[in-house]
């Protein structure tokens, strides 16, 4: 009797407690699903506007009317906000609508900025591209933290791994590389890794063997990356003369790229790129699927539990630490011998936080954090597309900076409802200490 | 020592002359022990006695300084915990040590893990942990998350993971502390199928009536050293304390009858969630008279940490009202019911009891640092601070080298005692104690008795909050039992009996 009554008390808080992120969320969205409807829709021309699928000349693609696009992403939104509030057997529909709303925001800023621009038509399977080809250092940067963050080990120092990665893989490509072969690009991007390993195995010293705080291990692993890297750039690189190079070049997957319209645009990339797919899959495979992977996750957890059953949690510890700096060092490789051909002066500009961003949007998952990696590197994408685009609002064009940050905002704002509270492993930040 | 001699006896494990030291303690002196083979074999002593330690050492996580460890008649020399679980030793520990987020199969395995070619073989360790759970009669599911677990399921999965790992040797630590009194005689009767099927057993406790229920062997501890060996026909209760505590222990605490008063604490049809938001005290009423001790008597968990913080302002309550000396107190500060007159001893000392860093006087003063006599214009009076502290210390029996000590270089007990002179100081009206004894030694534990019946006889309205049954006998006048949020019954301590309190405790229902 006293079980049923209280399963039922408790079934009763928790939707309770769910029902404030409910309406909070739904309060969000049928705002935004009036604004959409009675605001935006009517305000915008109703001119035919095109999605092309290919470069011109004579893309194929798809026209659209954007007034009758908005009014139905808004009444998507509307019934998202409706489920919000629903009946409890109606409300199992609530969170794949909430999602479904998040990803409908893609397409809406995407209509939005056509309808207000000038140019009739933009091709949307090259800006999937380019969104997938720049959340290829943000894609590894997860992977960095997630190996760190799972052993136990917090490493707000990605960012100055992946710089120093790019800066001395570069500098070993300028000065005993001769600039034009392959063969000492490769052999670059392989010392760009090593350097990556080298720097957080200075990480991995400092807060699992001295027990240094892991946040300030990270900073100064930044301070010293962005000290070290100037310092070769202008006494070693800029002294050699080459200041750029001949990066790595694309290729196209066999059979895939020959598929029409789009093989060529999607299956067609650098080697990094097709790197970080490799990367990504062999982060979850290894972490879910092996006893390595197992250890590191239990060292994250409780690394006691971990020790009274004969794991050695501080080799485990240096281990994954020491694997995520060779993936960090692959991502600064990107910066300096993929994306570029040369190296600037801080040239990674926050793609290590941002990773970081991503690996605790994704909840420490690897499927995750490629996704929140994506959803950035779409963001960046799409900033860029706009400013090209010259986005204009009743005869004022917005400034470009507005526009970079504005996907940002919107995919951040109404992503967080749809993702929810984010968990992070345990003993992330605990420093452990064997016994004696 | 005199050991009892077993002719027939095999021993399996044999610690010799086993020495171990931290800084400035030693935890084991000279200490020596035999198990024989599907004996179970009780190893006794209070808190501090050294009875973790030793079974650290014999478990690998511990290195002794000097001594020897055979097992089988082989000599040992631990480096880590898997070294130990390959010569078949398993322990179960207080703590568990289990990963919450994993299943019990990933739990199982975890450093053990069962493959195929380089990958985990999941389905295999299910299969192999439905056929151990079967053997032993240890029920678990492979695929539930352990965080989703009771207590004691999760003391199954620790079991099933020491068998899982071949041990025929299983150092149980303190296994009964989390359990209630059913679930004791159950997990009594998993030990002796184990011993059946020729385990042996190593049972640390300092209960000494589970002692007396299991034991073949007792091994007693004081201080580090051993101080008898004895077999459970020959020991009663009160040979076994004496040895413990290395004195005479008065068993029955002397008090009084009660004087109750007027009330002076009322809980009404209260609700609370806990951190995760789930309501955990779901329509509590009780009332609590001065000059009486309401003993809440129940299972952990059950909602007794949200009703206490509720209670003391620490925690907002979602429905139902507290009413303290006539005054509705719900939704207050707790300096503010502090200032009412109303002591909370809470029951995380670490947490909510001590400022770890801080001196022994600074933590004597936390709940009084801002009166008149230890602060003026906003400066401390450090001299009234520690003459105040001085006074505590020998007044409350706090064995510690000095006032200006940092607290967390004294042991629970006194650091309890410490939280008990701070809140059992002032102009009492009522008293909130949590576990007060949680961990402590006989000696403690007697102390801090007296101090609470002390106040109950000045006329304080007491509520006293505890998982120890005996605690919760010898000390009120009447008993509630809070099952899953509610008061579940109640009792005058008179007529109560461990089994009813038990079966209340175990399922809600008055027989």
């Amino acid at each position: 009797m006293t079980t049923v009554e209280n399963a039922a008390g408790i079934a009763g808080t928790s939707s309770q407690a769910r029902l404030d992120r409910q309406s909070v969320t739904g309060l969000v969205f049928g705002f935004l699903g009036v604004a959409l409807i009675v605001g935006v829709a009517p305000a915008i021309s109703s001119s035919s506007r095109r999605f092309n699928f290919e470069p011109p000349p004579d893309p194929a693609g798809i026209g659209f009317d954007p007034p009758t696009w908005v009014t139905a992403i808004g009444v998507l939104f509307l019934l998202t906000a409706a489920l919000g509030f629903a009946p409890p057997a109606a409300r199992v529909w609530a969170s794949p609508a909430r999602l479904l709303s998040a990803l409908a925001v893609i397409p809406l800023v995407l209509v939005l900025s056509l309808a207000l621009s000038d140019n009739p038509s933009t091709n949307i399977v090259n800006l999937f591209n380019e969104s997938l080809v720049l959340a290829t250092p943000l894609a590894l940067g997860s992977m960095t933290g997630l190996w760190c963050e799972r052993s136990g080990i917090i490493n707000i120092g990605i960012e100055g791994t992946m710089l120093a990665g790019a800066g001395i893989g570069y500098m070993t490509y300028a000065t005993i590389g001769d600039a034009q072969s392959t063969g000492w690009l490769w052999f670059s991007i392989l010392i760009s890794v090593l350097a990556g390993g080298l720097v957080a195995a200075l990480l991995a010293v400092l807060s699992i063997r001295f027990g240094v705080n892991q946040i300030v291990g990270g900073v100064v692993i930044n301070l010293f990356a962005l000290g070290l890297t100037g310092f070769l750039r202008s006494e070693v690189i800029v002294k050699s003369g080459i200041t750029t190079g001949v990066g790595t070049s694309e290729f196209g997957l066999p059979l895939l790229s020959k598929i029409p319209v789009i093989g060529d645009q999607v299956f067609r990339g650098q080697p990094i790129y097709w790197l970080m797919y490799v990367v990504v899959i062999g982060t979850w495979v290894v972490m879910y699927r092996t006893p390595w992977g197992l250890r590191v996750r239990s060292c994250g957890e409780n690394p006691h539990a971990a020790e009274t059953l004969g794991v050695n949690v501080v080799r485990i510890r240096y281990q994954s630490v020491i694997l995520g700096g060779l993936i960090a060092g692959l991502a600064g490789a990107w910066f300096s011998m993929e994306s570029q051909a040369r190296f600037e002066d801080n040239m990674t500009n926050a793609a290590g936080f941002i990773a970081l961003a991503a690996l605790i949007f994704g909840k420490w998952t690897p499927w995750g954090a490629f996704g929140g990696a994506l959803l950035f590197g779409f963001s960046r994408a799409l900033g860029t597309r706009l400013q090209f685009l010259g986005v204009e609002v009743s005869g004022f064009e917005i400034p470009s900076e507005f526009l970079q940050a504005l996907p940002f905002v919107v995919t951040l704002v109404v992503v967080a409802g749809a993702v929810g509270r984010s968990i992070p492993p345990a003993a992330a930040g605990q420093p452990f200490q064997r016994s004696k | 020592m005199a050991q009892v001699g077993n002719g027939t006896a095999r021993p399996v494990l044999e610690v010799e002359g086993i020495t171990k030291t931290f800084p400035g303690v030693v935890a084991n002196d000279n200490v020596s022990l035999t198990l024989n083979q599907g004996e179970i074999h009780c190893l006794l002593g209070e808190n501090g006695a050294g009875k973790s330690t030793l079974m650290n050492m014999v478990f690998g996580l511990y290195r002794p300084d000097s001594g020897t460890i055979r097992v089988r008649g082989e000599e040992v020399h631990f480096e880590d915990s898997g070294e130990a679980i390959a010569r078949g030793i398993g322990m179960v520990h207080q703590h568990f040590q289990l990963i919450p987020v994993f299943s019990v199969a990933e739990n199982i395995i975890l450093g053990n893990e069962i493959t195929k070619g380089a990958f985990l073989d999941l389905d295999t360790a299910r299969r192999q942990v439905d056929a151990l759970a079967d053997r032993y009669g240890l029920a678990v599911d492979p695929d539930a998350i352990v965080g989703d677990l009771s207590v004691g399921e999760q003391q199954r999965v620790e079991l099933v993971k020491a068998l899982f790992r071949d041990a025929d040797i299983l150092i149980l630590d303190e296994p009964t502390a989390v359990l209630t009194p059913g679930e004791v005689d159950d997990f009594f009767e998993v030990v002796e199928s184990l011993t059946g099927q020729d385990k042996s057993i190593i049972f640390i406790t300092h209960k000494l009536r589970e002692v007396l229920a299991v034991a073949d062997r007792i091994t007693v501890l004081r201080a580090g050293q051993v101080v008898g060996t004895t077999t459970a026909e020959t020991a009663t209760q009160q040979s076994l304390a004496n040895l413990m505590v290395g004195r005479d222990v008065v068993f029955r605490v002397e008090k009084a009858e009660p004087d109750p008063g007027k009330s002076v604490i009322r809980v009404e049809d209260l609700r609370v969630t806990d951190d995760r938001g789930v309501e955990t005290v779901s329509g509590f009423d009780v009332e609590v008279r001065a000059g009486e001790i309401f003993g809440i008597a129940g299972v952990e968990g059950n909602g007794q940490r949200e009703l206490v913080e509720t209670i003391c302002g620490m925690r907002p309550a979602i429905g139902g009202r507290v009413e303290m000396l006539g005054q509705d107190t719900t939704g207050w500060s707790p300096r503010k019911i502090h200032e009412l007159g109303v002591a909370h001893v809470p029951e995380n000392r670490s947490k909510h009891g001590v400022v770890a860093q801080y001196s022994i006087a600074d933590n004597l003063v936390l709940n009084r640092y801002n009166h008149r006599k230890f602060s003026q214009r906003g400066v401390r009076n450090t001299a009234a601070i520690n003459a105040e502290a001085k006074e505590l210390v020998e007044r409350f029996d706090v064995r510690t080298p000095g006032v200006e000590a940092a607290i967390h270089t004294l042991s629970g007990g006194n650091q309890q005692k410490v939280i008990v002179a701070r809140e059992l100081t002032g102009d009492l009206r009522a008293l909130v104690v949590a576990q007060p004894t949680r961990g402590l030694d006989v000696g403690s534990i007697e102390f801090i008795h007296r101090k609470i019946i002390e106040l109950r006889d000045q006329g304080v309205a007491v509520l006293l909050v505890s998982a120890e049954l005996d605690e919760i006998l010898s000390l009120s006048d009447r008993i509630g039992v809070l099952y899953r949020g509610r008061l579940a019954g109640t009792v005058e301590a008179t007529e109560a009996t461990r089994e009813e309190l038990g079966l209340l405790m175990a399922t809600g229902a008055q027989s």
